[in-house]
């Protein structure tokens, strides 16, 4: 067994909340590319407003986005580690309230039915899976809710195949259009049960832009979706431009002989996030 | 780019499709502060909206200070748009297209929509001179500010006469 203690998990998420005052360098690349081939002269006023923002927000260390959104974070966790010191989730939870704090994040969490804020960003979303080794994985993925509104589930039949699979991703970014704040990102999950389909929809996201698939069918369902997306010509902010989609993701899980569920889940062009390994 | 004014007093020259440059004060409100002043009364509200332009945002912030103050979703707000328009309101800044509701009142009281970037949070803070709570301070950052800009880039969206960028 290896330990991994409370005080170095706080700490080590603490500062991974910086990820929200910068663009991974991904985005950046991928908006700065979108501005060069961009035809419409608003989408290219909103595209070079974003890299510019990307500019000032790593020079003055200030959220990239004010929807700093709520803190989802995806924990391999090695089954050869004790965790001392404290509760996981406990270390997690507090990171992100320091974290949050220092990197002047703002405090969007609330209850759904009271409304009232918790006023430090928690709880955060920790989901966990308990994998091989000795040690602990730690991804973070602020998410707002721009673009997290207009998550869509499909439990589609399976006699709608692959073409239905396709309509409904369409369906997803068309009805979204301009709300999720394009350029997006689009995370689909296909199979499982509707929430591996809607958990592994939203873990795509945790993937770079321009990162190839390494199985050869969703690699090509990738490139026709994004193609399809970009004939919507919904454009940076809805504008009405060419380029609509930055990248589109889709990973797989077996299903049921009666199911064929599919999940859509959006980042928005402000793609923020980080990786940690302890 | 051409420079506007707040409180906005030639909305009308104003066409969909004009880059912007925005200037002077404006008010906040989001979800939470349009539902509280549109179920007030009229002559109760907390702050007047007459001549107002309101600002859909609610800034991050860090020892006072606004950190990063981009636009959201204009749309959660039409169903209060209308109310808010017809209480002397002039102008709106979001983000995205808005239903015919909205497009009815804007031509109704000659008002104007904006689209700010939204992913530019950092942009627009530092256009942000000086801001102050002005009601609703247990909203946290839902609640309405006054702030005093200086040159916020912003396309006219949906003018007066109901053309729209977006259709």
């Amino acid at each position: 067994m290896r330990s991994i203690f409370y005080d170095d998990i706080v700490l080590a998420v603490t500062n991974m909340c910086e990820a929200c005052c910068r663009l991974t360098p991904d985005a950046e690349e991928a908006l700065s590319k979108a501005c060069e081939r961009e035809t419409s002269k608003l989408c290219r006023f909103a595209l070079s407003t974003l890299v510019k923002n990307a500019a000032v927000a790593k020079e003055k260390c200030v959220p990239v986005c004010q929807d700093t959104g709520m803190a989802v974070f995806f924990l391999e966790l090695g089954q050869d580690v004790r965790i001392e010191g404290g509760y996981l989730e406990d270390a997690i939870n507090e990171g992100v309230r320091r974290g949050y704090k220092k990197f002047g994040c703002r405090m969007s969490v609330l209850d759904p039915l009271t409304r009232e804020n918790t006023f430090d960003n928690t709880p955060a979303i920790i989901h966990t899976r308990i994998t091989c080794g000795d040690k602990l994985k730690i991804s973070f993925l602020p998410k707002g809710f721009g673009s997290e509104n207009m998550s869509r589930l499909f439990m589609l039949n399976p006699s709608d195949g692959v073409e239905g699979v396709k309509a409904s991703v369409i369906e997803a970014v068309k009805s979204a259009g301009s709300k999720p704040c394009p350029p997006i990102i689009v995370g689909v999950g296909i199979g499982g049960t509707s929430e591996t389909a809607m958990l592994l929809a939203k873990k795509q996201l945790l993937r770079d832009i321009g990162s190839k698939n390494p199985n050869e069918t969703l690699c090509k369902l990738e490139l026709e979706l994004k193609d399809e997306i970009n004939a919507l010509r919904i454009g940076a902010q809805g504008f009405g431009g060419d380029v609509t989609a930055l990248d589109v993701f889709v990973d797989t899980f077996k299903t049921h002989i009666a199911a064929l569920p599919v999940a859509v889940n959006i980042q928005c062009n402000a793609e923020r996030k980080a990786v940690v390994i302890l | 780019m051409k420079r506007v004014f707040s409180p906005i007093s030639n909305a009308s020259e104003l066409k969909a499709g004009d880059e912007v440059l925005l200037c002077g004060e404006i008010l906040t409100a989001r979800d939470a502060a349009h539902k509280r002043i549109c179920e007030l009364e009229a002559e109760n509200m907390p702050v007047s909206l007459e001549g107002q332009t309101i600002f859909y945002v609610g800034p991050s912030m860090k020892d006072g200070k606004i950190t990063s103050a981009g636009p959201t979703t204009s749309m959660r707000m039409d169903k209060y748009t209308p109310t808010v328009l017809e209480r002397g309101a002039v102008a709106l800044i979001g983000k995205g297209d808005r239903k015919a509701e909205v497009y009815d009142a804007l031509k109704k009281f000659k008002g104007v929509y904006f689209v700010a970037v939204g992913g530019a949070g950092a942009i627009y803070a530092d256009c942000i001179k000086k801001h102050e709570i002005v009601a609703y301070e247990d909203l946290g950052s839902e609640a309405i500010f006054r702030l005093e800009v200086e040159d916020m880039p912003l396309v006219v969206a949906i003018d007066g006469e109901g053309s729209s960028i977006f259709r």
